[in-house]
């Protein structure tokens, strides 16, 4: 496995934390494992994005340019500037809360995922990013839901536990749109 | 031990700490922000002192302090505030005291920007400051190395008594990988009978002073300096080796932006092209050793950097006139992509055997 | 035979290469007697300056940190911080401390480090040749003010203590001169005190000392004391600007 994420969206959407997540999991599992945002004023609101790579043999360059498997796209902006990321056959994870039209590129697989809506639906637009998660997972199988909860737990410890079944529904939620988004293609 | 994920900032911490850093004196300038906010969490539990200078002039100076009076003490910055703290620098290998630098550097001259850069190899490597003197450069490539850099850093400070500076970028700075920390192994390191630590009555004054009136006193120095940068050439040049054994082309990178040359390494590999790495760990002192192990297939060497050409001077110091030496770099924060470095090989490649006539 | 006077322990065999006249050869003893008679001398770290007093580190007999210019107290903020337990104290000049040096002496007072700093104000550059400083008095003749100081270009005499004194960390600052015994005798005191505030923990003290040049003043020794008096002291008043003891 080489999963090279692309994970970008406005700066307060949770892109961030989603891509450490996805590194982090990945860490626990046994992959080898890298995490690299953009930083800058982008730190300040804008537009934030994050290359992350898992991979079963050691990371080389932790950039990725012209070679993401998969763009998780939270905001227009992003998914104009990333697609052209993305391999023949890369996924392209859009959320068509915000986003209208599917990606122009040729050649990928595009997933519309309604993320804000979803976590409205759940209780809490802060999660709009763990559904991409669900989403993401859901198609690529870097590793399962329960190795993703199980690195929250961590992640959150005990303090934050109580919010561990929010994430965890929304990132079922979102592997359940996957699901029949891939049905349905 | 468990390994954790973490930025390359605050892995420097924690391994610096683990290194027995017991000061930390520092200025905040982006894209390093996280080594002294991490300290001023962090040191003082571990039992050392955090302090924030009113500027890196005054930091470094403070360094100046406290390794005279015996502390081991490191200080952080990003390039235009490792320019400031030259003078500080200079002063330190004047009066031969340890400590550890780190510069996590950004693109220049001036403010420049805030991405990742190799722009200051220069400074990096020929002293930087005034006077006829080098620093122990290390230039690790990934979070684990520069966490395990970091570990011994103190004590070849301690041993050679200078300064030793990890010379990283914002890549190497903000980005997360897995890390683990190893115990230090324990070296026999001098005592620190130079130290101002208080005669007690008991000895003659110690004088830290990097002043020498007398010009016959201040070559002394510098002799006494130069045969301390020939132990360090003789033990302490580290540097990786990759495909170059059958190689017709080797680069020459270092730091993080040597991960991209290892990839386009691999893309030309696959192409049926045989190319290869050497990537210096050390940068001064430089490993010219590592061009005595090359292959008589060996056609070219190309040095790439994030810049336009800082290192490439010592690629063919190293080379010396066997071979030819091609360059690649982007600046600014421009960050090369593994296919322009695949094509600036291959073209070079083709240039050379136009040349040759091949 | 009782034995009166002797040279002080505070001070090495080494001989002052001061000019004839000069007053740091005083204000070097002063510091010495007090260290000597505090019993610190084995406790103390002292810094040197760049100036006329670069050399101060052959002199005093203590352990001694020779700065940068303008940077003694970010050094002996670096040796206080490594040892807290000791008696730190830094030298300094007026072109050291009141020009290349200001950010350096304005945030160690900003601090509260608990430092001790004498400062030698005698109005000019004096190791690099007789210059302008920050507190030459206007009017006042230098080889790069050689028409007189005029305050329209260069500004106003710096008046460094009352300057710190309003500065929340400085505990002790105290500006004195010696241009005569008297005032010598009140000078030692204050270095006294100010040391008494380091050993107590109070935080950052400071004794400014009106100091002759008589070389690039162009004077002979005793007109020199006499300008001091006639010249710096209605511009520089001398008197305490912050005393810990008198606060509380």
């Amino acid at each position: 496995m080489n999963e090279k994420v692309i994970c970008a969206g406005f700066g307060g959407q949770g892109v961030m934390s989603l891509g450490r997540l996805i590194s982090y999991t990945g860490m626990r599992v046994g992959m080898e494992v890298s995490w690299l945002p953009s930083y800058g004023p982008e730190m300040r609101g804008g537009t934030a994005n994050c290359h992350v790579i898992v991979s079963d043999t050691l990371v080389g360059s932790p950039v990725i340019s012209h070679d993401a498997t998969a763009v998780l796209a939270l905001n227009y902006p992003s998914m104009v500037k990333f697609e052209h990321e993305l391999i023949e056959g890369g996924y392209m994870f859009y959320n068509s809360s915000l986003i209208e039209e599917a990606p122009g590129r040729k050649g990928i697989t595009a997933i519309a995922v309604p993320s804000n809506e979803i976590a409205s639906e759940v209780g809490d637009l802060r999660v709009a990013n763990m559904v991409m998660l669900g989403a993401y997972i859901a198609v690529c199988r870097p590793f399962t839901l329960e190795d993703v909860v199980e690195a929250l737990r961590e992640v959150f410890g005990p303090g934050k536990e109580k919010f561990i079944p929010l994430n965890e529904t929304a990132i079922k939620r979102g592997i359940e749109v996957a699901e029949k988004a891939a049905v349905g293609s | 031990m468990d390994k954790v994920l973490m930025k390359g900032n605050e892995a420097l911490c924690a391994a610096a700490i683990r290194g027995g850093c017991q000061f930390f004196f520092g200025y905040p300038i982006t894209p390093q922000n996280e080594i002294p906010e991490y300290m001023s969490r962090e040191l003082g539990r571990a039992g050392g002192t955090f302090l924030q200078a009113e500027s890196e002039v005054a930091a470094i100076n403070m360094v100046y302090g406290a390794a005279g009076a015996g502390a081991r003490v490191m200080t952080s910055s990003s390039s235009p505030g490792i320019a400031l703290k030259q003078e500080g620098i200079s002063y330190i290998c004047g009066a031969e005291l340890p400590c550890v630098i780190v510069n996590i550097s950004r693109g220049g001259p001036g403010l420049g920007g805030i991405q990742p850069s190799q722009a200051d190899y220069f400074q990096a490597t020929r002293g930087g400051g005034n006077g006829d003197y080098y620093l122990l450069v290390f230039a690790p490539a990934n979070i684990q190395e520069a966490a395990d850099l970091m570990i011994e850093a103190f004590d070849l400070a301690d041993l050679y008594r200078m300064p030793v500076m990890i010379l990283g970028d914002g890549m190497l700075g903000q980005m997360m990988e897995p890390v683990v920390f190893k115990e230090r192994k324990p070296r026999d390191l001098p005592q620190k009978d130079w130290a101002t630590t208080g005669t007690a009555g008991k000895r003659k004054p110690n004088i830290i002073n990097s002043l020498r009136l007398d010009p016959a006193e201040l070559e002394n120095l510098n002799i006494r300096l130069q045969e301390k940068y020939a132990q360090l050439k003789a033990n302490e040049v580290r540097y990786e080796t990759h495909q170059t054994e059958d190689a017709e082309l080797v680069f020459v990178a270092y730091g993080t932006s040597s991960r991209i040359v290892k990839n386009a390494v691999a893309v030309m590999r696959a192409n049926g092209l045989k190319a290869g790495l050497i990537r210096p760990i050390t940068l001064w002192p430089f490993p010219e050793q590592a061009f005595e192990e090359l292959p008589d297939s060996l056609r070219a060497l190309m040095s790439v950097e994030l810049s336009h050409g800082q290192m490439i001077d010592d690629v063919k110091i190293a080379a010396r006139g066997r071979w030819p030496v091609g360059f690649y770099g982007r600046s600014g924060g421009m960050i090369f992509t593994q296919q322009e470095i695949v094509e600036a090989g291959e073209k070079l490649l083709r240039e050379v055997s136009h040349v040759s006539g091949v | 035979m009782s034995v009166v006077f002797e040279k002080t322990k505070g001070l090495t065999e080494k001989e002052f290469h001061y000019c004839p006249g000069c007053t740091h050869g005083i204000i070097h003893r002063l510091v010495a007697e007090v260290l000597e008679e505090m019993d610190l001398l084995g406790d103390a770290i002292g810094v040197a300056p760049v100036g006329c007093a670069v050399l101060a580190y052959d002199y005093f007999n203590c352990d001694m940190h020779e700065a940068a210019h303008g940077r003694a107290p970010a050094v002996a903020t670096g040796v206080k911080r490594a040892l807290p337990e000791k008696t730190v104290f830094a030298y300094q000049g007026d072109g050291d401390l009141a020009s290349i040096g200001t950010a350096e002496i304005v945030h160690a007072a900003h601090r509260g480090e608990n430092i001790t700093v004498i400062f030698v104000n005698n109005a000019i550059y004096g190791m690099t040749g007789g210059q302008m400083a920050p507190t030459t008095m206007i009017g006042q003749r230098t080889t790069t003010s050689p028409f007189g100081r005029n305050a329209e270009q260069t500004g106003a005499p710096i008046r460094i203590a009352e300057m710190l004194a309003t500065i929340e960390g400085a505990s002790f600052i105290e500006r004195t001169s010696v241009h005569n015994p008297v005032h010598i005798r009140k000078a030692k005191k204050a270095i006294r005190t100010a040391f008494e505030c380091q050993q107590n923990r109070k935080g950052f003290s400071m004794v400014e000392v009106l100091s002759t040049c008589p070389t690039n003043w162009g004077m002979s020794p005793l007109a020199s004391l006499g300008w001091v008096a006639e010249n710096m002291i209605p511009y520089y008043p001398l008197g305490n600007f912050r005393n810990p003891d008198k606060e509380a």
